[in-house]
């Protein structure tokens, strides 16, 4: 694998060659766990075993919920607080899957932002990059519907107002919504469904997280530097790896208990901070709340499908060009929707020769833009939508667009980056400093 | 970089609560009243839950319920810990509905406390975690974490806040309350000085009796609190030397090719 070279598996013993001329699995586990790693990786890369625990996690805790959880619109109100006090244990199996939830949203921003940063999307790792993002949109739609699951105000409301994104779409979108809530309103039809497609879509996301590993170990790891490992001889290829165990996984399980610990933390003392209390007042068709607010890690792009109301002059154009089609509301659902497009294309709009953004002295003022920009938008998303928020969020939407679509393209003909390292192995001993005596060998 | 992102991140998680802004009411005041509860270490005092209780049973539970709240679970751990025959005996004086019977009887304690709708006043069972009291700085919510959600603490600045200034709206009276948002609240004023007195001789001002009914109502929302709390605190511990022994593993193993270059065999 990885067209990196190293040693593979060879079965010893007859039972070994028995099964591996049979099914060659442990041929598979040992060149998964054994993959040949750029040893420059530094702390951003820890958040892919991160993901894979929270994927865990969220799946372990999630059946055991489902276990007690009553999908009815009459009885699931009353399942969780059965879940909260007469199960063993139930309290905690619900704050870790709902904090779990955030963790996971948390480490995937970081982990994109990452390959944002570095430039891991360019190729050869486009199709990493594009089921990556599918895999971000799979985690968006299992969390919404699991928000819906406890059937309290925000869920309820937070289900009428996203499945009417689809309402907006022109002559199919009132179709399109009864087809997907099972009826004119978010009722029992609509939790129901919600139930069986939140079971459902983390095992599609396990799928995906299989598909996007094997992409990667395909291409070989990214790394800091940008630059790739040289696959001449093994030898050559051993000055810039090393193998994922124990190196790599160590270092990962390491990171993932400092993190857990925060985690637990949060869950142990403080597990109801990142939800809203409404939620703690059971679904009530007739009454609004007064602020609808998304869970926090939709908001920067709640951010941006608010922000283009009737006023704004690209969606009077739209509309008018369009005689009346795409409307306001329409046009902000395209938008949400496009803010994560343009993302997804991101390795055809980067236009530099360089991959790492550490060797792009213009690049890198743009990107903690982007970074202050999407914090900005978060902010933006859980604030009333009104003056001077709106203005904000409009500009803070340009230059989301903005960066994909212009910022990129033109820095990879403006900028002249500096000089990459030659090799991994000369970025590494740049850190950590080498001996004279590149040759010595290891005891 | 890291540091950077990681300040970045930080900041966001800052944000996120800006998500539990504070909802309409210009002149909103939550009192920060001081509960045992509080904090990483904080644990319920089990008298103030048992006077809590009493002032739920005498005067709350004239217009509110607390139905998904179990009667045997007055006798949990970590709660008010009634002993079983008082359990019982307390369960007794409670008329509920049995549709088996389809008729009223006595409760046991493995029946609810009951609903009551009778007046359209809310279940009380948790209402201590669906109410934020505190949303400041700037409505970002940062101060709940110092401070918890707050929900104990509006509850008692509710019961202590009316300001004695009624007014007829569409044929309803409304009471002013600094807490309400919106400053005219429904209820009207359900606690007094010495409404209650308590059998353990505890001050029964209207500050002290809203402070033990807000605790107890917490419980009632959280009845696992304490439980989650030990949890929370061994899981942490644990973790926190099951990151020391991955660092030292960590740093063993790396230390040949860091430093001293070596080549890989």
């Amino acid at each position: 694998m990885a067209g990196i070279p190293h040693d593979h598996y060879e079965p010893k013993t007859s039972g070994e060659k028995w099964l591996h001329s049979r099914l060659p699995i442990v041929g598979l586990l040992y060149d998964t766990i054994m993959i040949p790693t750029p040893k420059n990786l530094n702390w951003m890369w820890i958040w892919g075993i991160i993901l894979t625990f929270c994927l865990a996690l969220q799946i372990v805790t999630g059946i055991v919920l489902a276990m007690h959880y009553t999908p009815h619109v009459d009885l699931a109100f009353a399942s969780i607080e059965h879940i909260m006090r007469d199960v063993n244990g139930g309290y905690m199996l619900r704050y870790l899957h709902a904090n779990g939830g955030s963790l996971f949203f948390f480490a995937v921003y970081i982990h994109i932002f990452r390959g944002l940063y570095y430039g891991s999307y360019k190729a050869p790792r486009e199709v990493t990059w594009i089921i990556g993002m599918l895999i971000y949109l799979a985690m968006m739609a299992t969390g919404f519907l699991g928000y819906v699951l406890p059937w309290g105000q925000m869920s309820f409301w937070g289900a009428t107002v996203i499945t009417g994104l689809f309402g907006a779409i022109p002559f199919v979108g009132d179709a399109l919504q009864t087809w997907l809530l099972g009826g004119p309103a978010v009722d029992n039809a609509t939790l129901n469904r919600f139930f069986s497609l939140h079971y459902l879509l983390p095992f599609v996301i396990v799928g995906l997280v299989a598909v996007h590993i094997w992409a990667f170990h395909t291409t070989g790891n990214s790394n800091p530097s940008g630059v790739e490992v040289r696959r001449g001889s093994k030898e050559e290829a051993e000055k810039d790896t090393v193998p994922f165990w124990p190196y790599f996984v160590i270092k990962d399980l390491f990171a993932l208990a400092v993190i857990l610990a925060i985690f637990w933390a949060v869950v142990g003392f403080m597990p109801n901070y990142l939800g809203h209390p409404d939620n703690y007042i059971e679904a009530n068709p007739m009454v609004t709340p007064i602020h609808i607010v998304p869970e926090w890690y939709y908001l920067p792009f709640y951010a941006i499908l608010r922000a283009f109301t009737s006023e704004v002059w690209v969606v009077q154009i739209a509309s008018f060009v369009t005689g009346g089609i795409v409307d306001a509301k329409f046009f902000g659902v395209i938008a949400m929707f496009g803010a994560i497009f343009v993302m997804a294309l991101v390795p055809w709009l980067d236009t530099s020769s360089v991959r790492s953004g550490k060797y792009r002295p213009m690049f890198k003022w743009w990107f903690y833009l982007l970074v202050i920009d999407f914090i900005v938008l978060m902010w933006l998303g859980s604030m009333p939508a009104e003056e001077p928020y709106a203005s904000y969020a409009l500009i803070a939407t340009a230059y989301w667009f903005g960066y994909f679509l212009i910022v990129l393209p033109l820095l990879g003909v403006l900028e002249k980056p500096d000089a990459p390292p030659a090799t991994i192995e000369e970025d590494f001993d740049a850190h950590y400093g080498s001996d004279a005596d590149a040759s010595t060998p290891a005891e | 970089m890291f540091k950077k992102l990681a300040i970045s991140t930080a900041l966001s998680l800052a944000l996120i609560p800006a998500a539990v802004v504070a909802a309409g009411g210009g002149e909103q005041h939550i009192e920060d009243f001081d509960f045992s509860f509080e904090g990483p270490f904080g644990v319920y005092d089990q008298n103030q839950l048992q006077r809590g209780l009493h002032v739920y049973t005498d005067l709350c539970a004239a217009c509110h319920g607390l139905k998904y709240v179990p009667l045997r679970t007055l006798a949990d751990e970590g709660g008010p810990e009634l002993p079983m025959d008082q359990v019982r005996a307390y369960a007794e004086n409670i008329d509920v509905f049995d549709p088996e019977l389809d008729d009223y009887r006595s409760a046991t304690p493995v029946d609810h406390f009951p609903a009551n709708d009778g007046v359209g006043a809310p279940d009380l069972s948790v209402m201590a975690k669906a109410r934020a009291g505190f949303h400041g700085p700037y409505g970002l919510g940062i101060n709940q974490m110092f401070k918890g959600m707050g929900g104990p603490e509006y509850i008692a600045s509710i019961l202590t806040g009316y300001t004695g200034h009624e007014k007829e709206e569409a044929g309803t009276t409304l009471y002013e309350n600094t807490a309400f948002p919106g400053g005219w609240i429904a209820m009207q004023p359900p606690i007094e000085d010495e409404s209650i007195d308590f059998m353990d001789g505890h001050a029964n001002d209207l500050h002290h009796i809203a402070e033990d009914v807000s605790a107890f109502l917490m419980w009632t929302a959280e009845p696992k609190m304490m439980a989650r709390k030990q949890v929370g605190f061994i899981g942490v511990l644990m973790l926190a030397i099951l990151s020391v022994l991955l660092y030292l593993t960590n740093k063993r193993i790396w230390a040949p090719l860091k430093g001293k270059k070596i080549k890989q065999s």
